[in-house]
């Protein structure tokens, strides 16, 4: 009884606060990192090395006016940040962190987190279009255009590791690399579906809806307080979300000799998230039109192929 | 010189009366004096028709003639209009003068002649009210559209507590913002074109791409730049006009806040056209003193550019390292000066002290420290695929162009003429140094990009050989003008002691003359041209700057690309708004 109720509500509880709290620390981790590789100091005060920096923002972030301007849609404006959170949340609902650990293990759990991230565009669209300033529709624009282009690709780069574990399902696909990780026979797919992922996180150098220095703030110039909060959270969310899966379909998920279930899938994240902020600290950010065309002329031909040898190699090793 | 005195008489000779005479002047560059009427056919046959000709219009300037008393032996005019052509062929300046009579008086328009006689003609126009007929827009430039009065006539005033207090009552304030919208139709813009509606987006004048406070107006065709227009003037402290009301050796403070990235570079093209009226010979230690510390501000306005620039393309570790690497240099430039981005440290006559002990040290680490840091650099940074993908080929110009729109500097040798004035035409004893002038040949933002890193380089070879030898001697000369004079002799001469005087109670008394001596700056031929009427102040002084001439060919070479090439361009071209807006 305890185990049919009692379980899934912890780990409901466990995911949504373990990640929840993850972005918060990611916002200090980031920093903290960005500073290192950058001869600064970074937040230090608050706190030991300043890890109660994100509390401190938050503090201030919830204080702050929640103003909405006065030329904007209303509703639409208020309700772009909450879909980016509540789509990146569902997906986490898939992920599994260890065996047992899973919020639900659907047997389409790919599928699933693909819908979802789709509809994740929807914010940032919607956020662009309602603030009706045109630096942000020009942000708004370009997240559609490249999310078309990046979503294909995503989840055709998904497929190989589909073909080979034969599921859908995250945690069979995890099992599955018992023997070997993914990440060496699916290395083309694991290489789009990292590309794939920084696009999908508007990270640079794919940060074209953002890209301060052009748009100002794109689609979010707009926002301020906690609604500004939630896209920001919302973007550490999906770095998680995108490393997660990452060492999942690719690294092995939880798999690991002596350490725990858990902490192996945890120290893996955190090695993807690291790297993550490495390309922010050293890459600069493509143009909007040589972006479209890496993921249409390159990404998508890439694999396409890399489907195509997959499922030969699958045929004949029957 | 002798292919300089033959210009003034081949054109007395083909335009005879047209040409009202010449006009020795302390520079040495041969000066004409044209009349209104013939003026452009003059400029056009130095343009176009000489041998040799003039390709650039490197400055066009006004002078309030009314109130100026020492000017015997030139026409009689009120206002003046001063062309200044540079022959790159013949390696010389030709200066044509214009005098015009009345209070308000028209002179042709020679916008037809150089594109970028454009803002010229509207900055001569908002600062003293010359009609320029045929302009194809005349209106105010640097100063807001409700202004009132033109800035550097002698009649308005020069400080605030001159005029009414200032006030910005409601209606005021409507008023203000009003002439602020931007109407396309007054550009000779569409709103729509057979298939499309433009979007006219406002970049700034607060934007974090632009560096500072400037406004450009995108005509947008989705994310494709159709045209734009560029609004400046938010910068403009009026330095021309106080440079009226200073003592010659007051405003060299000034002067460091023009180009602001580039602290004392901007001290010696001042001082040396102050130098060159005094007829002052700097002794060579000062000389020498001039160049290292010239040099160390070149690298570190280089230092800024780089970072920003490859910030501007998206990456954001790369600024920071060259913020550390500038802080570096800074830390010898407070050692030697005092000071850090305006040291106002040269002076009329030499420099503000010596160098310190130990100043060796300082120096010899730097160089050392440099090159390894600029090897990364280019590294991590020119050679990247994608810093690659977003600059070649883009706002790229020709030589001719270039050579059109008065570019100088980096800018020029991006588009492959070899022409650096510490090579071609050295002063402060450039020729004494050994090293290279890169050129490359596209004039796109990348080369531009590859011009500038190279100079990092030259730069540190100059301050290296300046440290292996450095003279002896005063850092300052003992003329009287000297300011202030060395102070070991005011306490045992009298001479000195009256000069010494006579300088820092009433300035110096520069001899009636007009000088413009330019120097390399880090963004371009840069140059005052100064008029003294033998007086403490100057009559007029106008500052030629990079930036200003830079920025003005922005349009043209961004139409047709998309807004993030805008921002690439605008961080190739290197320009710092307090220089374009003076």
């Amino acid at each position: 009884m305890w185990t049919e109720i009692g379980w899934p509500l912890v780990v409901v509880a466990g995911v949504l606060f373990v990640v929840l709290n993850l972005a918060a620390v990611l916002i200090w981790m980031e920093r903290r990192l960005l500073a290192l590789w950058q001869d600064r100091y970074g937040p230090n005060r608050v706190g030991i090395f300043g890890v109660l920096q994100p509390v401190a923002d938050m503090v201030k972030i919830f204080f702050k006016e929640d103003w909405v301007p006065p030329f904007a849609d209303k509703v639409t404006f208020v309700m772009a940040p909450a879909i980016i959170v509540v789509t990146v949340l569902l997906s986490f609902v898939v992920v599994p962190f260890a065996p047992g650990v899973i919020v639900t293990d659907i047997n389409i759990g790919i599928l699933f987190f693909l819908a979802m991230s789709s509809l994740g565009v929807y914010s940032l669209a919607l956020a662009g279009w309602a603030s009706n300033n045109k630096y942000s529709l020009i942000g708004g624009m370009r997240t559609t255009a490249q999310m078309l282009a990046y979503e294909v690709f995503m989840g055709l780069s998904m497929m190989g590791v589909v073909i080979q574990a034969g599921s859908f399902s995250l945690t069979e696909i995890v099992e599955a690399q018992r023997g070997l990780w993914y990440c060496i026979p699916q290395c083309v797919g694991l290489v789009v579906f990292f590309v794939a992922g920084l696009a999908e996180t508007h990270r640079i150098p794919f940060d074209l809806p953002e890209a301060e220095g052009e748009l100002v703030a794109g689609f979010h110039s707009e926002y301020s307080g906690m609604k500004f909060g939630m896209f920001f959270v919302g973007e550490y969310l999906g770095i998680t979300l995108i490393s997660s899966l990452t060492v999942a379909m690719f690294f092995g998920g939880w798999l690991g000799p002596w350490l725990p279930p858990v902490l192996w899938f945890a120290i893996k994240t955190l090695i993807v998230l690291c790297l993550f902020i490495l390309i922010r600290a050293s890459l600069p950010r493509f143009r909007y039109d040589q972006l479209i065309e890496i993921g249409w002329k390159y990404m998508l031909p890439l694999s396409l192929v890399n489907l195509l040898v997959t499922g030969g190699v699958v045929l004949l090793m029957r | 010189m002798a292919e300089s005195t033959n210009i003034v008489q081949d054109l007395s000779e083909r335009f005879g009366g047209a040409i009202l005479g010449a006009q020795a002047t302390a520079d040495g560059i041969p000066t004409v004096w044209v009349e209104a009427g013939q003026a452009p056919q003059v400029l056009g046959y130095l343009k176009k028709d000489v041998r040799q000709p003039y390709k650039m219009l490197w400055d066009l300037t006004a002078i309030d003639e009314r109130t100026r008393v020492h000017r015997s032996g030139q026409p009689a005019s009120d206002f003046t209009v001063v062309y200044h052509l540079i022959s790159f062929d013949r390696n010389s300046d030709v200066r044509v003068k214009v005098p015009l009579k009345g209070e308000y008086p028209s002179v042709p328009s020679v916008t037809k002649l150089w594109q970028n006689a454009n803002w010229y003609e509207r900055e001569a126009y908002d600062m003293f009210g010359l009609k320029f007929e045929g302009h194809p827009h005349l209106v105010r430039l640097l100063m807001p559209p409700t202004w009132e009065g033109h800035p550097l006539r002698k009649e308005h005033p020069a400080r605030a507590t001159e005029m009414a207090p200032f006030t910005l009552p409601d209606d005021k304030q409507d008023r203000e913002q009003e002439a602020l919208r931007f109407v396309p139709e007054e550009w000779g813009m569409k709103r729509h074109s057979e298939d499309a509606d433009y979007m006219f987006l406002n970049l700034g004048p607060h934007h974090p791409g632009t560096h500072g406070i400037i406004r450009i107006i995108l005509q947008l065709d989705g994310e494709e730049i159709v045209d734009s227009v560029l609004d400046i003037g938010y910068h403009h402290r009026g330095a021309e006009k106080m440079g009226e009301r200073q003592s010659w050796h007051s405003y060299i403070p000034y002067t460091d806040r023009i180009d602001y990235l580039a602290g004392v570079l901007n001290n010696l093209a001042y001082v040396q056209s102050v130098e060159a009226m005094a007829g002052i010979q700097v002794p060579d230690r000062a000389k020498v003193i001039r160049v290292m510390m010239s040099e160390l501000f070149r690298v570190i306005s280089h230092c800024v550019w780089y970072g920003t620039f490859v910030q501007d393309l998206g990456a954001m570790s790369p600024l920071l390292y060259l913020f550390n690497d500038r802080e570096k240099a800074f830390g010898i430039i407070e050692a030697v000066c005092g000071g850090r981005m305006h040291p106002s440290w040269f002076r009329i006559g030499g420099v503000a002290h010596d160098l310190p002990n130990g100043w060796q040290k300082l120096i010899k680490d730097f160089v050392e420290y440099m090159p390894s840091r600029l090897d990364g650099y280019e590294k991590a940074m020119l050679k990247n695929q994608i810093i690659k993908k977003r600059t070649v080929g883009v706002g790229a110009y020709t030589l001719e162009e270039a050579l059109e729109w008065g570019i100088t500097g980096p800018g020029l040798r991006a588009a492959g003429l070899q022409w650096d004035a510490r090579k071609q035409r050295p002063y402060s004893g450039y020729e004494n140094f050994e090293f290279d002038v890169p050129v490359f040949q596209n004039g796109d933002s990348y080369d531009r990009a590859r011009v500038r890193a190279e100079e990092i380089r030259q730069s540190l070879r100059i301050i290296e050989q300046c440290l292996k030898n450095m003279p002896e001697g005063p850092y300052k000369s003992d003329h009287p003008l000297t300011t202030p004079p060395i102070k070991e002799k005011t306490l045992k001469d009298i001479d000195t002691l009256i000069n010494h005087f006579l300088g820092v109670s009433w300035g110096p008394v520069i001899p009636a003359g007009e000088a413009c001596c330019p120097i390399e700056g880090a963004k371009g031929y840069y140059g005052y041209y100064c008029v003294s009427d033998g007086g403490t102040m100057s009559y007029r002084t106008r500052i030629r700057t990079g930036s200003f001439a830079h920025l003005q060919m922005l349009p043209y070479i961004t139409r047709g690309h998309l807004v993030a090439d805008m921002l690439a361009v605008v961080a190739s071209l290197d320009f710092v708004l307090a220089d374009l807006d003076r």
